[in-house]
Parts: C-alpha cells; structure tokens; sequence
C-alpha cells in the first residue's frame, strides 16, 4: 500500500507553498512515497520512553551583553530585495480586494 | 602548470614568509590554473580574482612592512556557495538567490580574511547543500577530476573538485550528513567536518540547523588542520557555538606524522559491516589501511553500534524537517528571485510561484518531506520518533568511546558514480551517506582521509572521535597519511 496519495503531495505542496504542475504531481507522488516508506523503519525502535535529542550541544538561554552593536544600514538591508518602495519591502497585496 | 598549484598549504604559506615568492604570484598562479582547467572541472560558480589579488597585495605589503604573519598568510582558498561574503554573489547553488551580493560576511569568511588567506571564488554545490553529487546544482555539476564523467561527491563538489585539480590548495566545506566527507572520499582529497558547534554557522545559508557544521578541505591533513584552527573558535553571533578552546588539531596532526600509533584503539563498527554494506573494492582499500595502521601500533577493536542502521531514516526524517522551516524564509519579499507579481496576484500566489520557479527538484522533495514530518498526525511517528533515534545514536556513541579512542569506517559506500546514475531513485542517491550520517546525528568530529584506489578511482577512509576530541581524529589520519600517502589525479591538461 502507497504510504502518501497523489492528493496528499498536492496538499503538502499547497502548505509548502509551492505551484509544482501537474507532471511534478506524479513524480513527487512516487518518490516521496519511496522516500517515506524507507524512512518509517524508525518505527521499528522501541524508544517510549526515550528522551528526544533536537540539538548535541546541551547550551540553553545563551544570551550576550545588552550592548548596542553595528548594524546593517536601511540601503543594505533593502539592495537585495525584489521589490523596493519608499524605502521599504514593497509586497504583492496580503488582502483580497474589498467589494 | 606552475609548480607553485602543486604545493601543500604549509610550503606556500613559508615561502611567502620567506620571501622565495610573493602572495600575489601565489594567487596569480592558481588564477591562471583556474581560467586553464576550470571549462572541464567546473568547480567554480563565482571566481574574484579582482578581490583575490587585492587580499594577497595586502599580504605582501604587510610582509614588507615587517608585520609578523599567520600560518596561513597569503594561501588562495575557495569557499562553498553557501557561505555569505560580503558584496560578492552567493547563490547557494539555486536559481532562488542567483545574483545576490550579500551584505555581511559570515564568520568562517571573516576569520579567512583576518588569517590573511586569499579567497578566490565561491565552489559549486547541491542546492542549498541537498544531494550527494552535484547534480542538483541549478548551475550545472561539477565533474570529478579523477574522470569527468563521474560525480565529484556532494554537496560540497566543488570546493573537494578544486582542491584535487589543483585550482586552490584548501577549500572551505559544510557537512550536514557528509557533504565535506563523502566529496573528499571521491575526490582523493582530505575532507572535515570538525563537532558541531565548534565551528560558527553564522552566515551559513541554513539547510539543518541541528546538524550544519563548516569545515576544511586540503590536500594533507596538516593543511586541513591548519585551516580547521583558522577557522573555528567560539562565535557570539552564533547561539550553538560552544565557548570552549578549539581542539589542538595542528600539535596532533604533526604528533601522528610520525607514524606512531602504540596503544591507539581503534573501533570497528560491527554493524556497518550488514545489510547495504560497502562495494568489494571499497571493503579491499580500507582493509589493507586498516593493517597500515595495526602495523604502526595501532590496536583493532569491534564494536556494536545497534542503531546505526537507524540513523539513515532518522536522518532523512530530521534534515527535511529542518530545512522546509528554514526554507520558508525564501519568499520572494527580501532578496533573491520574484516571479509573477503582475499587480493583481496575492502574496501567497506570487510566493508560491516564486519558490516553483526558484527552486529545483530536490529542494522541493525535502520541503515537502519535512512539511509532511511535522504536520499533526504523523509528527509523533515520523519527526518525534527521529528524535528519539538521534538520542540512542548518540549513546551507541557514548558507550563505543567507553572502549575505543575513535572509531573507523569507509567514508562512502561506494566510488565516484558515473552522472545521472542515481538522480532517477532519490533513496539510492541518499545512501551515498550511509556512514557520514551518524556523526552528524552525535554531533562529533568526522575526517575523510584518501586510503587508495578501486579502479583506478579514490577510496576514502573515516575516523570518527567523541565530541571536542577532534584532534584525535586528525592523529589517526596524519598517521593513515604518512603510512599510505597521498593520490594524484591524472593530468588535465591536453
């Protein structure tokens, strides 16, 4: 049995923001569903009461001196952006259209 | 070619400190050998001999002076796309950020500069550090100097492909689950991934936060070393750094060139001897190194490390996960690509159009992956469970390094695979990590160190030693080194 449906991969595309057409659909469906069916073996390990590891260093709350530092300038910030105005991000509308 | 390509780090590094040579006929020298054989290695997506010959004029001028220079001083370097320099392109190897001049530089760079080496370009790799062979990078790959149809190992092609076609005498790598590594192994070149955190991350382009880990690439493993003091160091800027000495790797690097190694041992994996093992002539080439060193005093130890097989899944469960939340920043509102903002489309479409276009089929596989580990509903089973893996990984590595001082494998199952032989399957292209990827989940040090050939083609040989105990790693290579020697590609010329 198929570990993820071709209609899944699109709604994983949808929440990863990404228009892949139609042939992607079918590709990705496939592999993915290799992908994830290799990777289930974790699974196998009887880790209940295991701890999680999310990092090897055990460093918590690393924090610096309150001190003012140098920081980029509002032209360098904004030179690499797509799209600039009045000396901002300038971004596609966010809203829909009021009627 | 000029003999001055063929030189170790430490020699260029002397004489220019000698005054037998200066720091811009160094850099002019690799220059040349680059616009000479870069058309069929293609190491290379950016090249600044402009701002190269500015940084070894500057060397030269404070030796002139009377300035005392580093260890380093005036010896070229190539750096892995992914890593910010100031005002020149990085592009990650994706279509995503071709153009961008970052503002900042990281630290590795940073540090680079302070040590006066010379940066002559940025390397080819994966997209944003994802794959093993080049072949996913949006410029196209870099072919393998030993033979040109062959991949040159990945993410990090690039920067090992340089350094074996004598483009540059030390480059700087990331390792997330062997991309320092495996290219080294294929490449006959020397390639490390010091403990995580022992290195700064900052202005790395994230690809997984947990596991990233800049690192050397050299010709011996002196050069590494000294390249890996250069470099490493603790970082405020970023918050995992470690605030501890960097690990005295150059000192143990020159104890083990003497070739001795009474009363090392050395643990053999009994696992990584089972199932999706190493080809035979893999298997052959790290034998015959492990007598090399049994030979120098060296004692041979098994050891069982239960959940190593599992670090392959968990791997492919955490990277993923990581990378489609650090992925999310390239949204098309501050810097890199945008398409299809006509005036009437909604943010959400322009992003979603954007990274379509932007990023290149395996990116895309991993967001995806990751975003479908984390969703609610299978993160318990999928990402959760990783992390629980990682957490019996790292204590088989605890409980191995009760018994041994490092542990030794084959770096990459097998040798440098001709293109497009693995890109059709993703899962067989993934197990060109099978015995990187458990350091990355520990977080320890791992070095690639050239043992030989099978046909005609590099053979690499791993050692892996317990966190902040690189230096350990670096004896057992210098010694490997000086046992077996190093490889010398065939001739790129005619």
């Amino acid at each position: 049995m198929a570990a993820i449906s071709r209609d899944e991969v699109a709604h994983l595309a949808r929440l990863s923001r990404l228009a892949v057409t139609e042939q992607e659909l079918d590709t990705f469906a496939g592999q993915l569903d290799v992908i994830l069916q290799a990777v289930a073996r974790v699974g196998e390990v009887a880790a209940a009461e295991i701890p999680p590891t999310s990092h090897s260093v055990p460093l918590t709350n690393v924090l610096r001196e309150d001190v003012v530092i140098n920081c980029l300038t509002r032209e360098e910030a904004l030179a690499g952006a797509p799209d600039v105005e009045a000396d901002r991000f300038r971004v596609p509308r966010i809203l829909d259209e009021e009627a | 070619m000029s003999d001055l390509t063929r030189l170790t780090a430490v020699d260029i590094a002397k004489r220019i400190s000698d005054g037998d040579v200066s720091a811009e006929e160094v850099t002019r020298a690799h220059l040349d050998r680059i616009a000479a054989v870069d058309g069929k290695v293609h190491a290379f997506l950016h090249v600044d001999a402009d701002g190269a010959i500015a940084a070894a004029q500057a060397v030269d001028a404070r030796r002139a002076r009377g300035d005392e220079l580093g260890p380093l001083a005036g010896v070229p370097v190539a750096v892995k796309d992914v890593l910010t320099t100031k005002n020149v392109p990085t592009t990650a190897g994706s279509k995503i950020l071709e153009g961008w001049r970052p503002p900042y530089d990281s630290t590795v760079v940073e540090r680079l500069r302070d040590a006066g080496t010379v940066i002559l370009g940025k390397t080819n790799m994966d997209e944003f550090a994802m794959g093993s062979s080049t072949e996913y990078s949006a410029y196209g790959p870099t072919n393998n100097p030993w033979d040109l149809g062959r991949i040159p190992g990945g993410s990090g092609g690039g920067s090992a492909a340089a350094i074996a076609a004598y483009e540059a005498p030390l480059a700087i790598g990331t390792d997330t689950g062997g991309s320092i590594r495996q290219p080294g192994a294929v490449t006959g070149t020397v390639g490390s991934k010091p403990t995580y955190g022992g290195t700064s991350r900052y202005g790395l382009i994230a690809f997984s936060s947990s596991l990233d880990t800049p690192g050397p690439c050299a010709r011996t493993v002196l050069d590494a070393a000294l390249l890996h003091e250069v470099m490493a160091g603790h970082d405020w800027r970023d918050s995992t750094s470690i605030p501890q000495p960097v690990p005295p790797v150059v000192e143990a690097a020159k104890r083990g060139m003497t070739g001795d190694l009474t009363g090392v041992k050395l643990g053999l994996v009994t696992e990584f001897g089972t199932g999706e093992g190493a080809e035979p002539g893999v298997l052959a080439a790290f034998n015959d190194a492990l007598a090399a060193l049994t030979k120098l005093g060296a004692e041979i130890v098994e050891v069982s490390a239960p959940h190593f097989q599992y670090a392959l899944p968990a791997y492919y469960l955490i990277a993923p996960s990581e990378c489609s939340s650090n992925l999310a920043r390239f949204d098309g509102v501050r810097y890199g690509l945008r398409v299809g903002d006509d005036g009437n489309r909604s943010l959400e479409e322009v992003m979603s159009l954007t990274r379509e276009a932007g990023f290149g089929p395996e990116v895309k596989r991993r967001i995806m992956l990751g975003t479908y580990a984390l969703s609610s509903g299978y993160y318990d089973a999928y990402y959760g469970q990783a992390q629980k893996v990682r957490t019996l990984i790292t204590q088989d590595f605890n409980q191995a390094f009760e018994q041994v001082d490092v542990l030794v494998s084959p770096t990459t199952p097998f040798v440098a695979f001709p293109f497009g032989s693995r890109t059709s399957d993703p899962y067989q292209m993934y197990l060109a990590d099978l015995f990187t990827i458990p350091t990355n989940l520990y977080g320890g040090p791992g070095i690639s160190v050239p043992c030989g050939l099978s046909d005609g083609l590099p053979v690499g040989f791993q050692i892996m030693a317990p966190t902040m105990a690189d230096d350990r790693m670096y004896r057992v290579a210098a010694a490997l080194e000086s046992a077996v020697g190093t490889l010398t590609p065939p001739s790129l010329e005619g």
